[in-house]
């Protein structure tokens, strides 16, 4: 009796030491109380531990696709390239899948630290998150079949066209094209599967996501992106609100990246596959991070 | 009516005749049907193997169709264990002697049996975050949504039960000194749940299938691994979804097996009480 | 509630529940008519029907309804090439239907064949003693009895149909939980009104409609 209590105690210590230093560590990393204005927000983070937890999508072919457990795409890329700016190693890196729901969120409670995943920068986002970036300016465009005639948004009325549901190309298509007919499913893929098999006409969505889809092996010069992109989607990077020190050198590094050659690298190894020559990162127009 | 022979005559030899000839009339149909539906997916290329090749490779099954299997049974494990303790406890509740506890737990049972599954989960998932300002995981998201559902379901369930327990048995307790919640704990509800295994059972199956709205909240479960990512890697998604199919049906199928299986063990036994006959008001019948 | 004060919203709102009423209406029958044919076949004296309907039940009863309404789409209609309206929106409503019924079809199958096991098996016997034949046994003498039988259970299956319409948004119809996604988006502070209206607008129909069979079963049951 005596020992199980002892054991009991002895377990009980060991916890609460356990849950002494795990809440010593996170107020490190959340800055604030750290030691010293080095420690905080990412750059502090990244120092201190050599680690980095990235948000990416999983399910977007050429930008963030899951295959087992590693991610492939221009987005891991460019996840990398900052990591190595910050001084993480490409193992010290956590990858966690996002959706486009929760984005904001994972960044405020500190579940990621920073957030790569097809994410415009908008003014209602900025309201809750800082933004790195823009790192690539996306457009909504068109994927149509390699035969097709559309050439344009302006040529949709009648025609089928497929987006996801409650999305904001799918928004576009209700509001500015209403002569169109719009199908909603929950994933790109299944729009790509009904494009495919003429059930839709046109799949619409961020230029960029589309040619990911257009490279795929299996649809190999089946379908093409029209090139004519309908509006202005900046890819940003997601950071704390209040992390502008964090948000800034996620911008030094974009510049580093753009004049060595590695941001040319990150698109040739990924979308540059479909035969997209790499844009340029055009630096003047990166965010104050204010 | 236990035999379903009991509806016709032992078949002489004209009628024998007339079964075989609709044997085969529909026996044909059927096998014309289905080879049409073979030769249209064949038209279509949907045999090619390099759709089907993916299933064929054992890292789809590790990285994708087991752990999607895995989310799809620990969500439906965790929901079966809390929505059969949320249905004693709102069956306890709803036939309790206080109307300050009988009322509320009638309008929460009520509520939760006539609200859709779908609307319920985009509430937790989408809903609750803008209150508590913190993310909510799709698993709980999932398993708060199937509990509510289906435990209030279960709570009929039990309540049926209860009602169609002897009252001599509870009278027995009583005279022997048993307190009420004895009487309720002890006596009622362990025959109630006897009684309406069958329905409970088939309740979990359910269950089980209505985790697949998981998907629409990105929670990482059959449908979501299994076909949305495969089909995001291979471009194979009606492939995927078959094979996603044949696993629930498997899954499921077994699930009712055991229900047939403990329904035929306590109607043997002959010292449960009967379920109420469908006729009653009450019954408890599991919902699709 | 303000939030419904707005045009666009309202109408989100009602086109949502219209989509779910009709869904309900026209997967009602599909079901009914289905289901009653599946249980005379899993009592009828020929195998292959009865295999047919056993094979039915089993395969549809144990699929989640996304799934089913996913290949109604992708199989039905994309691949088999059955188009059930030139109108993509009717188009999927029909395929809605199509999923929705053959699913219920199933469970609606069980509890006909459930209610025909309450009728007393004297009341079969009697009538072969007479001369009917199977199909008269079955019309004429079971399937009244255990029609009213049914009646409860039935009540339970036609409410969770008319839930279960809510999966058809899954390819794209703008019903009740897509509707009530959109607006969520678009209105994020007023995510409690918004769930609660339209939580509130199934259970408002919904309870009573079950208590409305449940008075049914009572009346029409069979005093024995």
């Amino acid at each position: 009796m005596r020992i199980t209590r002892l054991a009991a105690t002895f377990g009980a210590l060991t916890m609460a030491l356990a849950v002494a230093a795990c809440g010593g560590d996170d107020s490190g990393s959340d800055g604030g109380s750290g030691s010293g204005s080095t420690a905080s927000g990412i750059v502090g983070k990244a120092e201190k531990d050599k680690k980095l937890t990235i948000g990416v999508k999983a399910d977007q072919p050429g930008l963030g696709l899951q295959t087992g457990s590693t991610y492939t795409g221009f987005d891991i890329e460019i996840g990398k390239i900052i990591a190595k700016g910050l001084g993480v190693d490409e193992s010290g890196i956590t990858w966690k899948t996002t959706v486009s729901a929760n984005r904001e969120p994972y960044i405020q409670q500190g579940q990621v630290d920073i957030v790569v995943a097809t994410y415009t920068i908008n003014d209602e986002r900025k309201q809750k998150v800082n933004f790195g970036g823009p790192y690539y300016i996306a457009g909504q465009d068109l994927l149509v079949p390699a035969a097709s005639t559309i050439t344009g948004p302006d040529q949709l009325a009648g025609k089928k066209v497929c987006s996801v549901s409650g999305s904001t190309p799918a928004k576009r298509i209700q509001t500015d094209y209403k002569d169109a007919q719009l199908q909603q499913f929950d994933s790109y893929s299944k729009c790509v599967t009904a494009l495919a098999g003429g059930q839709v006409d046109a799949v619409t969505t961020d230029d960029i996501i589309l040619a990911g889809y257009a490279s795929q092996d299996q649809y190999a010069g089946k379908f093409k992106v029209v090139g004519k992109p309908f509006s202005t989607e900046p890819y940003g990077i997601g950071v704390k609100k209040e992390d502008s020190a964090g948000c800034t050198k996620i911008n030094d590094i974009l510049k580093a990246a753009a004049a060595d050659g590695s941001y040319k690298k990150a698109w040739d190894d990924t979308l540059g596959k479909s035969g997209k020559a790499a844009p340029e990162l055009d630096t003047s127009k990166l965010t104050n991070c204010s | 009516m236990s035999t379903d022979a009991v509806l016709y005559d032992h078949p002489g030899p004209r009628a024998r005749a007339r079964n075989r000839i609709l044997t085969v009339v529909f026996g044909v149909v059927l096998a014309g049907l289905l080879y049409w539906i073979y030769h249209r997916f064949d038209e279509k290329g949907q045999w090619a193997g390099s759709l089907w090749k993916p299933f064929t490779q054992s890292s789809t099954w590790t990285d994708y169709i087991l752990p999607g299997l895995q989310g799809t049974l620990q969500a439906a494990a965790i929901a079966m264990v809390l929505s059969l303790a949320f249905g004693i406890l709102f069956a306890v509740g709803r036939l309790s002697d206080h109307w300050w506890v009988r009322i509320p737990s009638g309008v929460v049972v009520e509520f939760f049996r006539a609200v859709p599954l779908l609307l319920m989960m985009f509430f937790i998932f989408f809903g609750i975050p803008f209150v508590t300002e913190k993310p909510m995981s799709p698993l709980w998201a999932v398993v708060i949504a199937l509990t509510l559902y289906n435990g209030s379901v279960l709570a009929e369930a039990f309540r049926a039960g209860v009602r169609s327990v002897p009252s001599g048995q509870s009278e027995a307790a009583y005279a022997i000194g048993m307190r009420k919640g004895q009487v309720m704990g002890q006596i009622l509800i362990p025959q109630a749940a006897r009684a309406m295994l069958p329905v409970i059972v088939s309740q979990l199956v359910v269950l089980v299938k209505d985790t697949a709205l998981g998907y629409i909240i990105s929670y990482s479960e059959l449908l979501q691994l299994g076909v949305n990512n495969v089909a995001a890697n291979f471009g194979n998604v009606i492939q995927a979804a078959m094979v996603a199919a044949v696993i629930y049906i498997a899954v499921n199928s077994t699930l009712t097996a055991v229900a047939g299986w403990l329904s035929r063990r306590t109607r043997r036994s002959g010292k449960a009480p009967r379920a109420p006959r469908p006729a009653g008001a009450l019954v408890g019948t599991a919902e699709p | 509630m303000d939030v419904f004060s707005d045009s666009y919203n309202l109408d989100v709102y009602v086109t949502g529940f219209l989509w779910i009423l009709k869904l309900t209406a026209a997967g009602t029958v599909g079901a009914l008519v289905i289901g009653t044919l599946l249980a005379a076949m899993r009592v009828s004296p020929v195998p292959v029907l009865r295999g047919f309907g056993t094979a039915w039940v089993n395969i549809f009863r144990n699929t989640p309804l996304t799934l089913i309404i996913f290949f109604c789409y992708f199989g039905l209609y994309s691949t088999l090439g059955v188009t059930l309206s030139d109108n993509l929106e009717l188009n999927n409503y029909w395929l809605g239907v199509v999923g929705l019924s053959v699913y219920t079809a199933a469970f609606v199958c069980e509890a006909i064949r459930s209610g025909i096991n309450t009728v007393p098996a004297g009341q079969a016997e009697a009538a072969r003693a007479i001369g009917m034949t199977f199909r008269q046994t079955l019309t004429l003498i079971v399937l009244p009895q255990a029609g009213r039988a049914v009646v409860a259970p039935l009540g339970s299956i036609l409410i969770a149909l008319c839930k279960n319409a809510t999966i058809v948004g899954t390819i794209g119809l703008m019903e009740s939980s897509n509707a009530m996604k959109d607006l969520i988006n678009s209105n994020g502070d007023k995510v409690f009104t918004i769930f609660f209206i339209f939580a509130g607008t199934f259970a408002i129909v919904l309870i009573p409609t079950g208590y409305g069979f449940g008075w049914l079963a009572n009346r029409l049951a069979v005093k024995r």
